[in-house]
Formats: C-alpha cells, sequence, structure tokens
C-alpha cells in the first residue's frame, strides 16, 4: 500500500507516523512537502500532528492553504482515504472536508496523557478491523482539540453515525473524567458523511508497539489497510 | 485604508479563557463583572478603489482565513 504522509512546517509527528507504517506494519510511506503538488498514486494520505504555521490564528488555518492541500481536497472528493492526525484533524476540519472546528481544551492546559478511545462504528475503512465498544489505548497531546459542532452539525453526525471513536474510562463509560480536553458528545475521532475522512485528536502512531506502552493504535492504520485490499467489496465507500 | 477586525467566538462557544479572565476579575474584587469573552484583533492596511470594494474585499477575506465560520463572528470598521 502507498501511504503519503504530508510534512508542512511546523509538523513534528510525520517521523512517528512514517516509522510506525514501516516498521510496524511493513507499508511504503513517503513523505510529501506541502509546496509540492499532489501527484503519483497513493492509498492513504496522512496529516501529521504538530504546530503547522506555528499555529498562528487557529491552529491549522493556514496549513489549509499550502499547495498540496488542493491536491487533497481532489483526492478526497474522488474517494481517496485521507487520515488527520491531532493537528492534521485540525486541518481537515479547517479545509471543509470535516465538518466543525477543534477549540481550546475546556481546562485551558495542553494535555499529554494515555486516553482510551471506544470504537463506536466498524463500517469505516479506519475501523473495520475493530470491534463495536472495543477500547483503544492511545496518548494525547494537545491545547485545542476540543471538537465543537453547531446542534444541527452534531445532530447530522449522529444521525450519520459519523462519530468513529469516543473518550472512554477504561471500563468503556464515557464520563467527563475520562474526557481529556471538554469535546462535544466526548468526540475523539469524526468521519465525513462519505466515511473516506477520517480525523482524530489521540496518537494511533505514538501507541505502535509494546515500549511505547500500548499496540492498540495499529488498529487504525491494519483497518486502512484491510479496506484497501478488499476496497471493491466495501459498501460504506461506494 | 486603514481596516480594524475584530473576530469573537460565536455565542454557544464555550469560551474558556474568558472564563478564565472572568474569574481572576471576580478575585480582584470586581464582581461586578459578567460575560467575559476574549477575542483576536486584527489590523490591515488595504488599497481599495471605494469603500463598498473594500467592505467586499474584507467580508472575503474574514470568511476564507481571518476567521472560522463555524465558531467565529466577525465586524470590521474601516477608516479612510
Amino acid at each position: 500500500m502507498r501511504w503519503g504522509v504530508i510534512v508542512f512546517p511546523g509538523s513534528c509527528d510525520e517521523q512517528d507516523v512514517y516509522d510506525c507504517l514501516k516498521r510496524n506494519l511493513g507499508q511504503r510511506p513517503e513523505f510529501l512537502w506541502h509546496k509540492d503538488r499532489l501527484k503519483g498514486k497513493f492509498d492513504c494520505i496522512v496529516l501529521p500532528g504538530g504546530f503547522s504555521y506555528g499555529d498562528y490564528l487557529r491552529c491549522g488555518a493556514m496549513a489549509r492553504f499550502s499547495p498540496i492541500m488542493q491536491g487533497v481536497v481532489e483526492f478526497a472528493e474522488k474517494g481517496g482515504l485521507v487520515l488527520g492526525i491531532c493537528n492534521g484533524f485540525q486541518i481537515l476540519c479547517e479545509a471543509g472536508l470535516l465538518p466543525g472546528a477543534l477549540v481550546r481544551n475546556s481546562s485551558l492546559q495542553f494535555v499529554c496523557r494515555q486516553v482510551c478511545l471506544r470504537v463506536e462504528e466498524t463500517d469505516s475503512p479506519f475501523t473495520c478491523s475493530g470491534k463495536k465498544g472495543q477500547l483503544l489505548r492511545m496518548p494525547v497531546k494537545h491545547g485545542e482539540g476540543c471538537y465543537y459542532a453547531d446542534p444541527a452539525a452534531l445532530e447530522r453526525l449522529r444521525k450519520n453515525r459519523q462519530i468513529l471513536v469516543r473518550y472512554a474510562d477504561g471500563k468503556g463509560r464515557s464520563s467527563a473524567a475520562a474526557n481529556p480536553n471538554g469535546s462535544l458528545d466526548h468526540i475523539a475521532g469524526i468521519c465525513n458523511e462519505a466515511r473516506n475522512v477520517f480525523g482524530l485528536m489521540p496518537h494511533p502512531e505514538d501507541a505502535g508497539e509494546k515500549i511505547l506502552g500500548s499496540e492498540d493504535g495499529l488498529k487504525i492504520f491494519s483497518s486502512v489497510i484491510a479496506a484497501c485490499d478488499k476496497k471493491e467489496k466495501k459498501a460504506w465507500l461506494g | 485604508m486603514r481596516i480594524r477586525i475584530f473576530v469573537c467566538l460565536k455565542e454557544g462557544v464555550l469560551d474558556p479563557q474568558g472564563k478564565a479572565v472572568e474569574r481572576s476579575l471576580h478575585s480582584l474584587g470586581y464582581q461586578e463583572v459578567r460575560d467575559v469573552r476574549v477575542g483576536k484583533y486584527i489590523e490591515i492596511s488595504l488599497d481599495a478603489p471605494s469603500r463598498p470594494a473594500a467592505e467586499a474585499r474584507m467580508r472575503e477575506m474574514c470568511d476564507k482565513l481571518l476567521a472560522n465560520p463555524v465558531i467565529e463572528d466577525y465586524r470590521f470598521e474601516i477608516q479612510e
């Protein structure tokens, strides 16, 4: 499978994504510079975490206008898989590829800790290898991860089952204590209506081997690999 | 022309910064303070043939980049 990992000025997790894909999963990732046009064939494009453009103005606000993003939007419109992690999620929201926005954590603190995610839906290319209700442990590290959408947009997310993962405690229960940033409805990650674009605040690439404390992050990447293997059979991608 | 742009979180969007500032003002003894919202202030110089032209350009810039319409409201003042 061919993965493109975009590098923006200020990205800092691109190497973690690259290593996780290559060393842990035997994939063929390739870095893509934000100033280049998107060319070549890719199965999945990853927008990694970090602080693109210094988070100036709003997180992700300027990265959205990088030359490569036009190609990413076209790629997504044609059904290509796009995964945004942390700052990547913020960029996808700013670019309008995902609804809503990510605002300052309700605690006003930068959070850096291991969290638990509950898999809510498995009919997506990003969660198809998981089980409904399964708990995935991986870290968060962000200052602006509080998901917000207006009531109508939130209703659409629920109705279309676009909320793929929610924050939960070790027993799978959502609560204010288990929610690291005050995110609306405990949302940790959502996909678009077509289900080919996924953004999440936690970092699956930092939970890819035992020495990091969890291998659960591999579930996200291995779902993408499984989905691409059987892409033509998967109804959720049309 | 000189433009002053004010960007603020929409009503209904939680503003934890505003809340923290409000608490601090209360602890300083300003109990009468309510509804603190923290926003952004941006200044821009612009060449435009007319005031309506400048307004149209500014609205475009605000909608595209300077504010995020999902979470923020904006207004601007033009000084000639």
